[in-house]
């Protein structure tokens, strides 16, 4: 057991490092800035395009298609370095390299790659994902947007949810039915959507939060050439999984409990404090040892990508407790604090950072991987059981209730 | 970075678990509880020849030198198989300690024949009702003899020797006592765990010798306890893990209205929780492991956690597993209450789950506080 770098590793960090000093500061957002969308966006962009300029855009994507054709290891280790900057970091930048451009450079043509992929490393195209609907989330190949033929575009009508920075992004990632008469997965078809297209109309979601991170899209009659269809009709499916299936491994989360057991000291109680109820101490303690257990099975998975084996499902382990560690541990912080966390009168920076958790936390649950989802991938992959039954097996699509 | 075993450290691995599957598979745990055996003999000859008992023995004392990460290893492999040999209590407590805390004359008595499995020791630590805690013992050292009660005390049946928790004048203190002296009366006690006996050991006068003089106080004490609750964490590690493989295989097995019961969200989801907490138990245990050795300041935290983590682990995935047996589970014949039983041991004797919230607690910088 080591903790150290290999060689290789350390000789990529020491460069990396290097190459942050250099370029990083001029990008950084001032602690606590909050920019409107658009300059936050253009920061990203200009930052994008530092990263291609010094070779680091796209470290995973093959040399063929401009990336740096890095290993999954590099990414990390820069992904580690450039946490250390406050930077302009958005989906509107992530979903463009770590989706789209998989996708084009997989299943694209040459006039799609050489459309798509430079400007995009460049951070000059900017990209959000239209796949999840209102019926078909964890189950993504039910969805129900209809494109049809015409002529030399098709016609796309439909809404799609859940799409991140949609309001400022240039394309759009997007899976539609084309044909509804075969069973559903085989009907999909993938396609690059201009977002600025007539028809496209993208409505932000009032979220539980206050906020309004997401969007939901409509289409209306949107005309989609058929040059920007990606792969054949049918192939939707398979293009959705080179999106899906692409090896991650997350960087691990930051500890939050000795922040929550710094709030139980400073929660008074009976003369002393709540930490000192060991009901209190329990309960924490318990939060964090998964919470550092879960820093160790990251460690242990990144091992096993640095020798080439794939953690597949393992890697949702993380997910799984993530969500729900950040739910349970900021509902008993809550309860910690007590009526107090209900309305704050004093201080209250803490206690609505703990709200915003517990709202958030739930979000988290779902997104990328419902931990039921989660659930029946780790007993089906990791331990071997039974796929689910399924209703819809071999049905075709119009004919599913 | 690796954050995995060794190569070496897997084929001791592979190498313990082969000998635990040919030797002590279920059916041979059933033989000796029916015979109301102590332990396994022929097991302990065999993990004994292997070189197992003397692994994190020192060379000049005839063991193998190897760290905690490789004894973790083997206790993996025992709680896997739920051996019936004192290796928890000879090795991981009383070899450790007098290794650890023992003069040059201690260890030279103790270890050579510790590592080979000649004399078995054990840790007598607790005080019945009042269990065991660091400032604790009734249990008094004084004109070289030691005098009180200790109960209950794992597989002292079988040891002829004991690392006694104890007081000098109030302080806190461990001596090396012979438990063959006609000083030490041992009494059988009905224990919960069928292939572990407990006994009651009285102390009337019984010779002994004092630990290191540096053991005189609490916190080596319970240093001493973390690195021995690393190897639980181990060991409470292979039983969850057996009991996950356990019920995945009897439920693949089992038909239950016309589909696997596997097939059933009920059981995947279970299962999925339990193979997560027990992966996570896992990796505070491999990172309490390495601190062992290699960073005691960190000790106390990795053990509390692997501790913590590790009994929830076993605890889920004992009850979990004679639950998906169903019916069959609450029979002697099937094999789910040898973990149901043992899970309960690893989760008390080193303390319960609130000791070590506490000590995990009062480790993180700001929140010292007196221990209770």
């Amino acid at each position: 057991m080591d903790f150290n770098d290999t060689a290789e590793e350390a000789e990529f960090r020491s460069e990396v490092k290097a190459w942050l000093a250099a370029h990083a500061p001029a990008h950084e957002l001032p602690d606590g800035a909050v920019l409107d969308d658009s300059e936050e966006v253009a920061r990203g962009k200009a930052w994008q395009r530092e990263l291609y300029d010094g070779g680091y855009a796209g470290i995973l994507l093959p040399k063929s298609l401009g990336g740096r054709g890095g290993t999954i290891i590099e990414a990390v280790v820069f992904d580690e370095e450039e946490r250390k900057y406050n930077l302009p970091k958005g989906p509107y930048i992530g979903i463009g390299l770590g989706m789209a451009l998989p996708v084009i450079g997989k299943h694209g043509t040459e006039d799609q790659i050489r459309k798509f992929v430079e400007p995009t490393l460049k951070g000059e195209l900017t990209w959000c994902q239209l796949f999840s609907e209102p019926a078909a989330g964890s189950d993504l190949a039910a969805v129900r947007t209809r494109a049809i033929k015409d002529g030399d575009a098709y016609v796309v009508n439909g809404q799609k949810v859940w799409s991140s920075w949609a309001h400022h992004s240039d394309w759009g990632i997007l899976v539609v039915r084309t044909d509804p008469k075969v069973v559903k997965h085989k009907g999909l078809t993938f396609f690059v959507l201009d977002m600025k297209s007539p028809g496209v109309d993208v409505r932000p979601i009032r979220q539980i939060s206050g906020a309004s991170d997401f969007n939901e899209t409509f289409l209306t009659d949107v005309r989609v050439p058929e040059d920007c269809r990606i792969g054949a009709e049918g192939e939707g499916w398979a293009c959705c999984m080179t999106v899906l299936m692409g090896e991650r491994l997350n960087q691990g989360e930051e500890g939050r409990i000795e922040e929550l057991m710094q709030y139980a000291a400073q929660t008074p109680r009976d003369g002393a404090t709540a930490l000192d109820d060991p009901a209190v101490r329990l309960s924490l303690a318990t939060a964090y040892a998964e919470e550092r257990a879960a820093k160790y099975f990251q460690a242990r998975l990144r091992t096993m990508v640095s020798r080439g084996e794939n953690p597949g499902a393992l890697a949702s382990m993380m997910k799984l407790t993530y969500a729900s560690r950040l739910q349970k541990t900021s509902g008993l912080a809550m309860e910690i604090r007590g009526t107090d966390a209900l309305a704050p009168d004093s201080d209250a920076v803490a206690t609505r950072e703990i709200w915003h958790d517990y709202i958030w936390s739930t979000a988290l649950r779902i997104a990328g991987g419902a931990d039921e989802v989660l659930r029946n991938q780790i007993s089906e992959r990791v331990l071997g059981m039974p796929g689910e039954m399924r209703a819809d097996k071999g049905v075709p699509f119009d004919q599913l209730k | 970075m690796n954050f995995d075993l060794a190569e070496e450290q897997k084929m001791l691995a592979e190498q313990a678990r082969g000998l635990l599957a040919e030797l002590s598979p279920p059916d041979r745990l059933r033989e000796l509880i029916d015979g109301n055996a102590e332990s396994d003999e022929q097991l302990w000859r065999a993990v004994a020849e292997l070189g197992f008992l003397g692994a994190s023995i020192s060379e000049e004392y005839g063991g193998l030198g190897l760290g905690a990460l490789d004894l973790g290893v083997i206790s993996e492999e025992m709680g896997r198989a739920v051996a019936a040999v004192p290796f928890y209590a000879s090795i991981v407590c009383a070899a450790d300690a007098i290794q650890t805390f023992g003069g040059a004359d201690q260890k030279e008595v103790w270890l050579p024949r510790l590592a080979s499995g000649d004399t078995v020791g054990t840790l007598a630590h607790a005080e019945g009702r009042q269990g065991w805690w660091p400032r604790g013992a009734g249990v008094s050292f004084e004109n070289g003899t030691v005098s009180g009660i200790k109960t209950p005390v794992g597989d002292a049946g079988l040891a002829e020797m004991a690392v006694v928790y104890c007081n000098v004048k109030g302080v806190p203190a461990l001596a090396a006592v012979d438990l063959t002296s006609d000083r030490v009366k041992r009494r059988k006690l009905d224990s919960f765990d069928q292939l572990r006996a407990h006994y009651a050991i009285e102390f009337h006068d019984a010779p002994a010798s004092l630990l290191d003089a540096s053991v005189d106080d609490e916190e080596a004490i319970r240093s001493l306890i973390d690195r021995i609750s690393v190897q639980t964490s181990f060991e409470a590690v292979g039983g969850a893990e057996a009991c996950v493989y356990m019920a995945r295989d009897y439920a693949m097995d089992r038909q239950i209205f016309g589909r696997p019961l596997a097939s059933y969200q009920a059981i995947k989801h279970k299962l999925a929780d339990i193979l997560v907490a027990t992966e996570f138990a896992r990796s505070n245990a491999f990172f309490a492991g390495w601190a062992s050795d290699n960073s005691p300041d960190d000790l106390a935290v990795a053990a509390s956690a692997a501790r913590l983590s590790a009994s929830n682990a076993y605890e889920q995935a004992a009850r979990e597993n004679l639950q998906i047996h169903g019916g069959i589970g609450y029979t002697f014949e099937a094999d789910c209450h040898f973990h149901y039983r043992r899970e309960r041991t690893l989760a008390l004797t080193l303390g319960p789950r609130q000791y070590w919230a506490d000590r995990l607690v009062g480790q993180i910088p700001g929140n010292q506080m007196e221990a209770a």
